[in-house]
């Protein structure tokens, strides 16, 4: 396997430490080539930020953590992806399974067109969970910061309420059936700056129970809230839009002292 | 002075030199266009609304007469005779259309779930689509000829069961097509947060699709019910007609449409105005359907 593009992983990490071992030697879409050569360790107990230009791939690489990208036709990928010891991509392995452990919040608010309750209990039910469900409900709500918004009108739609709270929303129902790794896929980009602040912090927050994997076109927003950032560009040479990871490291490591060109010239805003 | 500055006060000096008449001029040529093509529109809705509102006015006149309840609970009287009512027909075409959407809803459901959600550019879904568009013009007097050989001549009877095969065979495509339309505007990204959770697909379309979609399915079903309750062309072979209650499905039934159309070339004054008030309880029945399609058809939360 070729890491020539991988420099530097990060020093901390010890197979105990990583929830989410992704290995990508290629993926591709039909006969198009996506993303080449990314290995990123996604490390428990804190979040992993991707940032890169667009069409680099960061987002393509994150939804194949969870096999969302199953979906697409002509989706083929080459590599291991390693979730606690098991290779997610191996023969038997159910991808709706893989889900219930590694959840998914996305771009844009997507709460079912139900009420706030049900959104949030939808998970619940989907597992056939038979304890108190109301208090599974609040718990949840609480740890997304929305119970105060919201605690007096569970029975309103969940399209009622504004995008930051939609989104929180999302948050509550990915918490709700307490998965190991949440995975999210720019989830303020569809927000204002106070929405997204409210989000960051709620990120810090649940980083204490969960390892999550976190794609930005925000550099700012990685730096504030990743513990370790990696950083993907785009290869257009050979005629392709190749997405690769070039970097990898703290956060502080990867803003301050990077190693590459490519990531210098990104994080000083060169280009986008 | 240089050309910049002459236009530094974006040119309100020059528009201000000459002051334009701003007040409405109704004999400006513009105006009276206008003015003449409302008209226009307003007579020509008059218009179309003339068959309508007279159909209405008629039916109420003439069949309001004998809204009573002995219409909804005798049977339909013999020749001379007095009084009598169309409670049979009622019940029959209630049957009927109970039989045809316990059929088709179903089948129609299914089909629907297959096209919208599980092999939407299959060739079986391209060519169920193509087969439903051309069902949904086709004439419902050969859907009566089609049951009629593939049932009537089975059974050897005119039956209701039959007459509700012909209606299902009508209700089939509309249902069908509505309710993948329906499908499909259920946002993708409802789909994938639904996906993402970990449902399956079974559970994506039974947690997330339906749910969302049902108040148009319903809107669908509703109106493809409301107008096969009004076909007479596929009972007459099917259903044909009886004058006692309906008490087996395997039997020949009334119905509203084949007893306004039997009643009203009669020439007893009695029946004829009972196939007024039998086409006044059908429009009724219609109009009720059509209403709580609207009322169903709001979103419910």
């Amino acid at each position: 396997m070729s890491t020539a593009a991988v420099l530097r992983r990060p020093k901390t990490g010890t197979s105990s430490d990583i929830a989410i071992d992704c290995n990508v030697n290629k993926i591709f879409y039909g006969n198009f080539l996506a993303v080449r050569d990314s290995a990123v360790p996604i490390e428990k107990g804190k979040i992993t930020g991707f940032i890169g230009p667009s069409g680099c791939g960061k987002s393509t690489v994150l939804r194949s953590l969870n096999r969302m990208n199953d979906l697409i036709p002509g989706f083929r990928l080459e590599g291991k992806v390693d979730f606690l010891g098991q290779d997610i991509y191996a023969k038997g392995i159910d991808p709706v399974v893989v889900r219930r452990y590694i959840g998914m919040v996305f771009q844009q608010p997507n709460p079912f067109s139900m009420s706030i309750f049900d959104n949030v209990a939808f998970g619940l039910r989907l597992n056939r969970f038979k304890g108190d469900v109301e208090e599974k409900v609040e718990h949840a709500l609480r740890r997304a910061a929305l119970w105060d918004e919201v605690k007096d009108k569970l029975k309103a739609s969940g399209l009622s309420l504004s995008g930051g709270q939609q989104q929180r929303l999302c948050i509550a129902r990915a918490v709700a059936t307490e998965p190991t790794v949440l995975l999210m896929d720019e989830p303020c980009s569809a927000l204002d700056p106070i929405a997204t602040r409210r989000i960051e912090e709620l990120m810090l927050e649940l980083k204490k129970d969960y390892t999550i994997a976190l794609v930005t076109h925000n550099m700012q927003q990685a730096r504030r809230v990743a513990d370790v950032t990696a950083f993907f560009s785009v290869d257009i040479s050979k005629g392709g839009r190749t997405g690769f990871l070039v970097e990898i490291g703290d956060t502080n490591n990867i803003f301050d002292a990077p190693e590459t060109e490519l990531t210098k010239q990104y994080i000083r805003g060169e280009f986008s | 002075m240089s050309k910049v500055s002459q236009y530094q006060d974006g040119g309100i000096s020059r528009a201000r030199s000459f002051a334009p008449d701003l007040r409405h001029n109704a004999f400006e040529a513009r105006a009276m266009a206008n003015v003449l093509l409302t008209a226009g529109a307003w007579f020509v809705a008059a218009l179309g609304a003339v068959p309508l509102v007279s159909v209405i006015y008629m039916l109420v006149v003439k069949g309001g007469a004998r809204l009573n309840t002995e219409l909804f609970t005798e049977l339909p009287p013999a020749g001379f005779e007095m009084g009598g009512g169309i409670g049979n027909a009622i019940q029959g075409t209630l049957v009927t259309v109970g039989i045809a959407s316990a059929i088709s809803i179903p089948i129609a459901l299914l089909a629907a779930i297959y096209l919208a959600e599980f092999r939407p550019n299959s060739n079986i879904a391209v060519a169920a689509r193509f087969l439903s568009k051309v069902l949904t013009g086709f004439p419902s007097i050969l859907a009566g000829v089609f049951v009629y050989a593939a049932v009537v001549l089975l059974m050897g009877t005119y039956s209701a069961l039959a007459g509700g095969v012909a209606l299902a065979v009508l209700m089939l495509p509309t249902v069908t097509l509505t309710a993948e339309g329906a499908m499909r505007m259920v946002p993708q990204r409802m789909k994938d947060a639904a996906i993402g959770m970990g449902c399956t697909k079974t559970q994506v379309v039974w947690s997330v699709t339906l749910p969302t979609a049902l108040p148009s399915i319903v809107t669908g079903v509703i109106l493809a019910v409301a107008r096969v309750a009004g076909e007479s062309a596929p009972l007459l072979f099917t259903a044909l007609f009886s004058n006692y209650w309906l008490r087996s499905v395997k039997e020949p039934t009334a119905s509203l449409s084949i007893l306004i159309y039997n009643f009203s070339s009669m020439p007893f004054e009695n029946q004829i105005e009972l196939a007024w008030a039998a086409s006044l309880v059908l429009v009724l029945i219609v109009l009720t359907f059509n209403i709580l399609s609207r009322f169903i058809g709001r979103p419910q939360v």
